[in-house]
């Protein structure tokens, strides 16, 4: 049994990432708490930082000179980290982010909310980028998923989130971890572009500063490509039961759980209703959410906000299928018995 | 027998090995320029080019890496204090420094300074103090004197409203992290000597694990103060060096933190 921040903090440690600079903030103490005890014990820096604008450039800094590292935030933190967050891009580092979203805006709440799902998969700060972005839906997934972000963030140079809420963060779940392997077991690139001292090699630079005549128009087009390639290579979802359904609701994080169990409620009733989730939401599953929609025309989202993955599926769809949307801002939980009365309305 | 040896004149000024064989951008009468030496010196003095990353803050000094041989990390505005942090934890038996401007250091940054001063941070911190945002084109900087007109405060500094020029020397030598404060001038060729003197020293001492070393500079911004070089010198020694006094202001012989 382990809590879902506790599982993020040992995907890090599993991940091989021995460097976390954080700042506190509620609902995702438990990261840096358990990070805190945990590192020391295995060689690693726990560095609690004066902000959370000091803490990503001390990850900007560490990665940059080679190392697996970690941050963690939520809500005005994480806006925060965004100027740093586009520095990361933009220098092409990479950097994993946990982000145990509150509501917002403003200082809000620290009730679950999925109302961070724009910021996350649009980028978040300035520039023509986008982080790579995987939401768990269960105490595993938070420990998988993070050690997925570390692959990706290291496979494509770019910063990787992983974004969950308190109820994840909260809940405690039987997980299957093994082992903590030993640094040397664990399989990681080589960083042959990293900062290391100019021993034996041409000096070299890490930057995001593009002066030159279309150097930066250069620089956002190898971006693009980027995107592309883990658009083509790493989109992550799961279909259940979609095979004989006559509807279809998208819905990521924790409230593709209670979406669960309105579903089964619903097939008890004999509707067949199937589901599915995006577990990367950013790359969006947009092929995936495409293909599915044209054998089943109805789709119903269901977020914990006023409607943001909506507009995904709806470009996925392409008009292919009605989109309806039902959610719930602001810490409100959609339960069992109102998904059922929603699939009940459009189905 | 050959007298050639002998007859070669002694060279006393030459070019560091460390610094590219590439004219420097700024304008003339700048003193970014003599720092660049002065750091590529000090890099070669110990001869730990191979083992030294810079980090260049936004601001006139960003393109440290067009004239310094080394591993270069560009960080974003004010945060290069945070990035050395990371960048030392990585690797503790390099040599790490950040090379900052007034607004990116005292300004914007001045958060992440204190807070890497106060950790002791194995860094070094060179500090170039102009007066103004010299990049952005001359704006009012923390260090801007009282009277003095910039792009953004055209009837001079005044107390009230825009606060008195902060001395970060003064302000860090304050903080147990710190193992070396000083500041220098380069406007005179005795300054440069005690300049180079006191880059050294900082470079050594973290070399020597003692903690956290600052050099505070202070240096002419000829085209922001829109004034020719020989001009912005004397400014420099009527009106900067009286408000910001030159010298050592702490210097830890032992690791006496520990
Ligand atoms: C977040 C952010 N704000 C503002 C800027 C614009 N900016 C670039 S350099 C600079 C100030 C430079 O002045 P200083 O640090 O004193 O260095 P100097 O150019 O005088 O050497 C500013 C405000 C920026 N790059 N990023
Ligand atoms: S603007 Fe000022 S600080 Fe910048 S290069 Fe010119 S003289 Fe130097």
């Amino acid at each position: 049994m382990m809590k879902g921040a506790e599982a993020i903090a040992e995907g890090a440690i599993h991940a091989g990432c021995r460097f976390y600079f954080g700042y506190p903030i509620t609902p995702q103490n438990d990261i840096p708490e358990y990070l805190s005890r945990e590192l020391p014990k295995v060689g690693g820096t726990f560095l609690q930082a004066e902000s959370e604008v000091a803490s990503i450039n001390m990850l900007l800094g560490a990665s940059a000179a080679g190392a697996r590292v970690m941050t963690s935030s939520s809500g005005p933190g994480i806006s925060l980290k965004q100027e740093g967050i586009s520095y990361l891009a933009g220098s092409e580092l990479p950097g994993v982010i946990a982000y145990v979203s509150r509501i917002g805006p403003g200082l809000g709440g620290i009730a679950a909310t999925q109302g961070d799902y724009k910021q996350v998969t649009a980028g978040g700060g300035h520039g023509d980028y986008y982080t790579i972005a995987l939401a768990p839906s269960s105490v595993q997934e938070m420990f998988s998923l993070t050690k997925l972000a570390f692959d990706l963030s290291d496979k494509y140079r770019n910063p990787a989130i992983v974004l969950a809420d308190a109820i994840l963060g909260q809940m405690k779940e039987p997980v299957e971890i093994g082992e903590r392997p030993a640094l040397e077991d664990i399989e990681m690139p080589e960083k042959p572009w990293a900062l290391t001292g100019a021993e034996g090699r041409d000096a070299q630079l890490v930057k995001s500063l593009f002066l030159g005549d279309g150097e930066m128009e250069v620089q956002n087009w190898k971006l693009y490509d980027k995107y592309e390639k883990l658009k083509k290579e790493d989109t992550y979802y799961e279909e259940l039961q979609l095979e004989d359904a006559r509807l279809m609701i998208v819905s990521f994080g924790s409230c593709s759980r209670m979406v669960l169990s309105g579903i089964e409620m619903a097939r008890a009733e004999g509707l067949k209703v199937g589901l599915l989730r995006p577990i990367s939401i950013y790359p969006f599953p947009e092929e995936a959410v495409r293909k599915a929609s044209e054998a089943i025309n109805k789709v119903l989202v269901i977020e914990m906000n006023t409607g943001q993955m909506v507009k995904d599926v709806k470009v996925s769809v392409d008009r292919a299928a009605d989109v309806h949307f039902y959610g719930r801002p602001g810490g409100g939980l959609p339960t069992p018995d109102d998904i059922l009365a929603e699939i009940k309305k459009v189905y | 027998m050959t007298t050639e040896a002998k007859d070669k004149p002694k060279k006393v000024y030459g070019r560091p090995e460390s610094l590219k064989d590439v004219g420097f951008h700024f304008c003339p009468g700048c003193n970014h320029g003599n720092v660049h030496k002065m750091v590529a010196e000090a890099i070669d003095e110990f001869g730990v080019r191979e083992k030294t990353i810079g980090v260049a803050g936004v601001g006139c000094g960003v393109f440290l890496y067009n004239y310094i041989d080394i591993d270069v990390l560009e960080a974003p505005h004010g945060r290069a204090c945070a990035e050395a942090t990371g960048v030392s934890r990585v690797h503790p038996d390099h040599v790490v420094f950040t090379y900052q401007g007034d607004g990116d250091l005292a300004a914007i940054g001045i958060a992440e300074t204190i807070h890497a001063a106060n950790r002791g941070e194995h860094i070094t911190v060179l500090f170039v103090n102009n007066t103004v945002y010299g990049m952005t084109g001359g704006q009012m900087a923390p260090t801007t004197l009282l009277g003095q007109k910039t792009t953004t405060s055209p009837y001079g500094r005044e107390f009230m409203g825009e606060g008195y020029p902060i001395k970060m020397a003064e302000m860090l030598a304050t903080l147990e992290g710190t193992a070396f404060v000083a500041r220098v001038a380069c406007n005179t060729p005795k300054n440069i000597m005690a300049a180079k003197r006191a880059i050294k020293k900082a470079f050594k001492m973290q070399i020597d694990k003692m903690g956290f070393t600052f050099v505070e500079i202070l240096s002419a911004c000829p085209t922001n103060w829109g004034m020719d070089a020989v001009t912005a010198n004397k400014r420099v020694e009527e009106e900067m060096i009286p408000y910001f006094p030159l010298g050592i202001l702490k210097e830890r012989t032992t690791a006496d933190y520990l």
